[in-house]
């Protein structure tokens, strides 16, 4: 350090609003090379995108030092009040200028919203009134480093302090390197607002203690203590075998956040080993196999489906509004649908509530083909409901269609009665059988619609397809469907 | 061919007949085959005004085998006649002669013999008329003679019960058109199932087959919760951005979570716990209410793991799923905002990493798969955790299959399951090999409405461990 002294990094009580937490360092006498130096960038960039979530979390500002002048101060202004020449900018602009201008910018224009609507912005000064960066939007156009940078002063700041000590270290330690006193680190201080001061990089080294036979265990492999250290420490972590030969002592270097508990470092010795050396065998798990009662019942039901000559579709759990409300005449409010938050299109706004509009589309899209066309689909929708632990549920229906040049009713119906022949429920309202009586719907043709009461209960309609329903789906031929739950007949 | 020589032939033919030509006789006359005759009549025919002709079915008749013995050598009741000499024939006897059996009775009924029961060496056969008739062997050789039709219809009727005489009907001498065996038949008219469902089926049934149990799914809707925070996925993970995570306006938060849990979870998270440092953050239980659409089945699992920790005293447990979930990326030809995942779970005391490779070579053997190779990969949940490939014949290359791992015991140990149960766990979409199995490159020809219903309507049975069909030859460049 040429004045003997560390660089400073004060911190005012300004940015506790908004970006709490900074931490600083100093790489010295660094030889860029065009690669490195690319490297370098493409490392922050990395970083930014990952544990940084998307600069959210963490943004890295790495400054040319031989331009600057410490003390740095790290606070916190009213956007009028900033004012610099940002990165590869030719003048100079106020911060709200630079939100407006970084809109349009491809790259820049994500990340405006982690400080957009605040009252106060981040930003880092000099001494002498040079500013560093605006995290985590951009760096000033002064201190900016190129491939002639000798000396680079790095500040992360956040709004999580753990994760903005690792990425600190993590430059730190991968850019050292290149330092003239390779694998040296200068470190700074940060004095924090209340007056209690740090220094950073933490670069904490911890020892950590995993007994052997654990690692054995935990893998299926059968290595003595001192094989396993050796391959830990092929992995970075510099192990020996202590105490009564059993435990094994692992160093955990400052790169490797990663390792927060003893199954990581089993999974270190594991990728060491070699995982295709490990000898593979068969759990001694003796279990009797069940299947869950609604999936028995849809594949048995699948397949008859079939056997009476329909046709299984698959389609979207997703949809539209319009799609469960408006184009089977009746209001969104009604269908006690699932909402989803902001949908990137309309084909995503809600689950459905009904199996139809997934059939009908299908059938629009396949116009050419012979009729009558004959599909089924047994899947599930999704309603809202209170008694749930989650405020909503999803049933499991059946659903199918017929069409054709003339709607079809008695095939839908005979369908029906073929359903109810398989599932073992008699054509009587008494003694648990089923009935269909006449009903409507706005989806339906008037008077040619029933519902279908089993067991007691309604479990469903069938009838022909009102004329409209036929238009908004972009059909042109009659059309006869019919739904039923099939929950009541486990 | 109205032009013909048969036809010019059969015209000067047809000038010289009073009444019409039989085009049988005509083409026994000429010594040429029937069906040359007939098509010379039709290509007249098709002329129009040249001649007239009117198809004709006629019955022929002819002997059978045993006729023709019959015809030649008299009737069996015949012979047996002409074999009695005027003292009479010992009926013992007369039945050992060839005819005898046969004759004796129709002998009898035509009153040409009878039988003295009582004569002393036993019954004894003696004639009755002096001379017979054998109507039989005369009628058969007028038939021979192709004179049947002077028979009437029930002395041909009698002949025929007793199988000495057949029809013929002149079917055998119709032309017949040759089948085109390379022209296909009608399809029957048959429903189909969904081939994406198909592979779903094989997959459950190679679970079961294994002994994995069912899990609950149906569920779309999950709490943040459960879906990332049981599974000690943190609270600022990118995958819990809006970018990939569907979430809910409405209801846009559950509504219960069991607390007593909740808290260890935001414990483990925050501050460590169970052997692990956490990941030291602040846990906010406003996050993990929040509601989505579940991203993974592993939600169901966590669940399912939770409920069986809930059971003193522990058993092991095989479990599965396949169900949809929902990503909230960019979607292309391969990749859709709903698709399903197969899950399958192992919990026992002492499971090793080893055991995982052991159940998934089993399982992807069922699959047809037995080359496999595995790659150490990254899960928030999984520790160790390994992507899995098989050796594509096809491609000449190495693909991924499936990813797996042990869960972590940040994940396992607040649920309450003992320190020393561990569970191994493997997921793969069920996209993926389907669209390799039925040859399909754009996804959304799969699932969805868009679907193509002609691959629907021919997309063969799925099994899944057949071998795959030759690819067909491709022309040189």
């Amino acid at each position: 350090m040429p004045d003997g002294k560390i660089q400073k990094l004060i911190i005012t009580e300004e940015t506790a609003k908004i970006r709490p937490f900074a931490v600083a360092a100093v790489l010295r006498n660094i030889k860029f090379t065009k690669d490195r130096y690319d490297s370098f960038i493409e490392l922050q960039e990395k970083l930014h995108q990952n544990i940084c979530r998307k600069r959210a979390l963490v943004a890295i500002g790495t400054h040319d030092l031989d331009t600057l002048s410490g003390p740095f101060t790290y606070t916190a202004k009213r956007p009028s009040d900033i004012k610099f020449k940002p990165l590869n900018k030719t003048k100079e602009y106020t911060a709200c200028e630079l939100m407006n201008i970084y809109k349009t910018d491809s790259h820049l224009k994500h990340y405006l919203h982690i400080i957009e609507n605040k009252p106060l912005y981040p930003v880092i000064y000099d001494s002498n009134g040079v500013v560093l960066s605006m995290p985590p939007i951009i760096n000033g156009d002064h201190s900016k480093i190129t491939v002639n940078t000798r000396n680079i002063f790095i500040e992360c700041t956040g709004t999580d302090f753990t994760k903005a000590k690792i990425v600190l270290d993590i430059i730190v330690t991968m850019f050292s390197e290149y330092c003239e006193n390779q694998f040296t680190v200068e470190a700074a201080e940060v004095v924090f607002p209340n007056g209690k001061s740090h220094t950073f990089p933490e670069l904490a080294y911890r020892k950590e203690m995993v007994r052997a036979d654990l690692i054995n265990k935990k893998v299926g492999i059968r290595e003595t203590p001192e094989n396993l250290a050796k391959l830990l420490t092929r992995m970075y972590l510099k192990s020996e075998v202590i105490g009564d030969g059993n435990q094994i002592e692992i160093e955990i270097p400052p790169t490797r956040a990663d390792i927060i508990h003893a199954c990581d470092i089993v999974e270190d010795a594991a990728i060491a080993y070699g995982y295709n050396n490990i000898q593979m065998t068969l759990p001694k798990t003796y279990t009797i196999a069940n299947q869950f009662p609604l999936n028995k019942l849809t594949e048995l039901l699948r397949h008859d489906m079939a056997a009476a000559g329909f046709t299984e579709a698959l389609t979207f759990a997703l949809c539209s509004q319009e799609d469960i409300a408006d184009k089977l005449g009746v209001d969104i409010s009604a269908t006690k649908a699932v909402h989803i938050s902001n949908p990137k299109t309309a084909e995503f706004q809600v689950a459905r509530t009904t199996l139809l509009p997934g059939l009908l589309k299908t059938i629009a899209a396949n116009r050419k083909m012979p009729l009558p066309l004959k599909l089924f689909e047994i899947s599930d929708i999704v309603i809202k409901d209170s008694n749930t632990d989650v405020g909503a549920k999803n049933y499991r229906h059946l659903c199918a269609v017929y069409y054709n040049k003339n709607p079809g009713f008695e095939i839908i119906h005979g369908l029906l009665d073929r359903i109810m022949q398989l599932l073992d429920v008699p054509p009587g309202e008494d003694k648990g059988g089923y009935v269909i009586k006449a009903s409507e719907g706005p989806a339906f043709f008037p008077g040619r619609c029933a519902e279908i009461f089993a067991r007691g209960q309604s479990v469903g309609k069938l009838g022909v397809l009102h004329p409209d329903v036929i238009t908004k789906f972009e059909l042109t031929m009659p059309c006869s469907s019919l739904e039923i739950n099939i929950g009541p007949f486990l | 061919m109205a032009d013909g020589p048969v036809a010019e032939l059969l015209l000067r033919r047809l000038e010289a007949s009073d009444g019409g030509l039989d085009s049988a006789e005509l083409a026994a006359e000429l010594g040429m085959e029937h069906q040359a005759v007939v098509g010379a009549v039709k290509s007249l025919q098709a002329l129009g005004e040249v001649i007239e002709a009117e198809l004709r079915s006629t019955k022929r008749w002819e002997l059978t085998v045993e006729g023709e013995e019959i015809a030649r050598e008299g009737s069996h009741e015949a012979r047996v006649f002409r074999s009695i000499p005027p003292e009479g024939l010992a009926q013992s006897e007369l039945m050992r002669l060839p005819s005898g059996k046969v004759g004796f009775s129709k002998a009898m009924s035509n009153k040409w013999i009878r039988v003295d029961k009582s004569a002393a060496d036993g019954p004894r056969v003696f004639r009755v008329v002096d001379s017979m008739e054998d109507e039989v062997q005369r009628r058969l050789q007028l038939v021979r003679g192709g004179q049947a039709e002077k028979l009437g219809e029930k002395e041909r009727s009698e002949l025929r019960k007793r199988k000495l005489l057949a029809e013929v009907g002149s079917w055998r001498d119709r032309p017949f058109k040759p089948y085109n065996f390379l022209a296909h038949g009608v399809l029957p008219d048959s429903g189909h199932l969904h081939p994406l469902l198909k592979v779903r089926s094989q997959f459950r049934q190679i679970f079961l087959e294994m002994g994995f149990t069912e899990m609950p799914t149906d569920n779309f809707i999950e709490s943040s919760f459960w879906n990332f925070d049981a599974l000690f996925q943190p609270q600022q993970h990118p995958a819990r951005d809006q970018h990939d995570t569907f979430f809910l306006r409405d209801p846009a938060e559950a509504l219960q979570l069991p607390m007593d849990y909740v808290q260890r979870v935001k414990r483990t998270h925050s501050q460590g716990g169970y052997g692990s440092q956490g990941y030291k953050y602040n846990w906010k239980l406003d996050e993990a209410r929040k509601n989505l659409l579940r991203t993974h089945t592993t939600s169901a699992s966590a669940r399912a793991l939770y409920r069986l920790a809930q059971k003193k005293p522990f058993t092991p447990v095989k479990y599965f799923s396949i169900d949809r979930v929902f990503r909230n990326e960019t979607l292309d030809a391969t990749h859709l905002a709903e698709f399903h995942q197969i899950e399958g779970v192992v919990a026992d005391h002492g499971l090793t990493l080893g055991h995982l490779m052991g159940v998934l070579r089993e399982f992807f053997t069922k699959l047809g798969i037995t080359q496999l190779r595995f790659k150490p990969a990254y899960n928030p949940y999984t520790e160790p955790s390994m992507e899995v490939f098989s050796y594509h014949q096809g491609l000449k290359k190495w693909v991924e299959v499936g990813n797996s791992g042990v869960f972590r015991p940040e994940m396992l140990l607040p649920m309450g399951l003992p320190e020393n149960v561990s569970v191994i766990a493997w997921g793969l979409s069920l996209e993926r090999p389907t669209m390799i199995k039925y040859g399909i490159n754009n996804i959304r020809e799969l699932v969805g409405h868009k679907v193509n219903l002609q691959m629907v309507y021919d997309s063969p049975l799925c099994r899944l461990d057949a071998e795959p069909r030759p690819p067909p030859t491709q022309e040189a460049a």
